[in-house]
């Protein structure tokens, strides 16, 4: 396997330094929010890894578009890695909302229709992964990843506008939300370059993680032919 | 005027919150590091054997030549 490439390398360490930048924006720049006190703080990953965790699904569905029509393996991959990242992303977002929910709601988990769209979104990934292992044919495999990733990236925007479409508890920052919804705050200078920069730093380690995951989805697939070549 | 009240201590839901992420992601990046190592033995092995395999092919034919 060829050796890490110059720009990965700093694409790494790039990831490492801002990663390391938004927590401490997160952390101790940002201002303690009024009401809701320190747990707030839990906001700037909640929505950074929302955000890419989103965008990665969708970008997962438009990969699986682009595999469709070529029809190369490579594309394949590309899925896969999009996919496994924003899955690991948006657990933690999940899991971060749950526990800034149970000061602020008074409990772990409420069947709201933001929060019932985020699970659904979620498992239908997870079983991605699981139908995806039942397919031994990669070509067949390949083209079930790719029609999945497209009907379950229609997941993704409704889970985005979940609290802009239906009656909901779960607060909108930025633009208008509903009336009833309990956790809104306004966010100072301070806080927004926070929110900000968390956008932009998990967007960076994305791209890092996604770049790592394709080259080892490549080492996969060879190791696959080479059984594939032996046992014919 | 209202009395000025400090916000509530939420602050060990703060530290369970980002205790949290850093545990996923280190569970992650363990993973890919661990999946990566098994890939690269895999290769190895199967690259050996595929070695093997030839140089037994060849054998035969070349003491069919002698």
């Amino acid at each position: 396997m060829q050796s890490k490439p110059p720009a990965l390398k700093i694409l790494d360490i790039s990831s490492v330094l801002v990663l390391a930048i938004a927590t401490y924006l997160a952390l101790i720049y940002a201002p303690e929010e009024a009401v809701m006190g320190q747990v707030q703080r839990v906001f700037y990953f909640h929505i950074g890894t929302a955000w890419t965790g989103l965008l990665g699904f969708l970008f997962a569905a438009g990969l699986g578009i682009v595999y469709l029509v070529k029809q190369d393996i490579k594309w394949d991959i590309a899925g896969v890695a999009a996919v496994e990242i924003s899955a690991v992303f948006f657990l933690i977002t999940i899991m971060l909302g749950s526990i800034w929910a149970r000061p602020i709601w008074n409990t772990w988990w409420t069947w709201d229709p933001r929060l019932t769209t985020a699970a659904i979104t979620e498992l239908i990934y997870i079983a991605y992964f699981m139908l995806r292992e039942g397919i031994e044919d990669p070509d067949r495999r390949a083209r079930f990843g790719a029609v999945y990733t497209l009907i379950g990236g229609i997941s993704a925007p409704i889970t985005f506008f979940a609290i802009r479409l239906f009656r909901t508890i779960h607060p909108v920052v930025i633009g208008g939300g509903d009336p009833n919804a309990q956790g809104t705050f306004a966010m100072t200078p301070h806080m927004e370059v926070a929110f900000f920069f968390g956008l932009f730093a998990f967007t960076v380690i994305f791209i890092d993680l996604f770049w790592n995951r394709i080259r080892m989805g490549q080492l996969a697939a060879k190791v696959e032919q080479l059984k594939l070549n032996l046992m014919h | 005027m209202f009395p000025l009240e400090a916000p509530p201590d939420t602050s060990a839901y703060m530290i369970a919150g980002y205790v949290i992420f850093f545990v996923i992601a280190a569970i992650y990046l363990i993973s890919l590091l661990v999946r990566w190592r098994n890939l690269n033995q895999d290769m190895t092995t199967l690259e050996a054997i595929e070695k093997d395999n030839k140089r037994k092919a060849e054998k035969p034919s070349k003491e069919q030549k002698n």
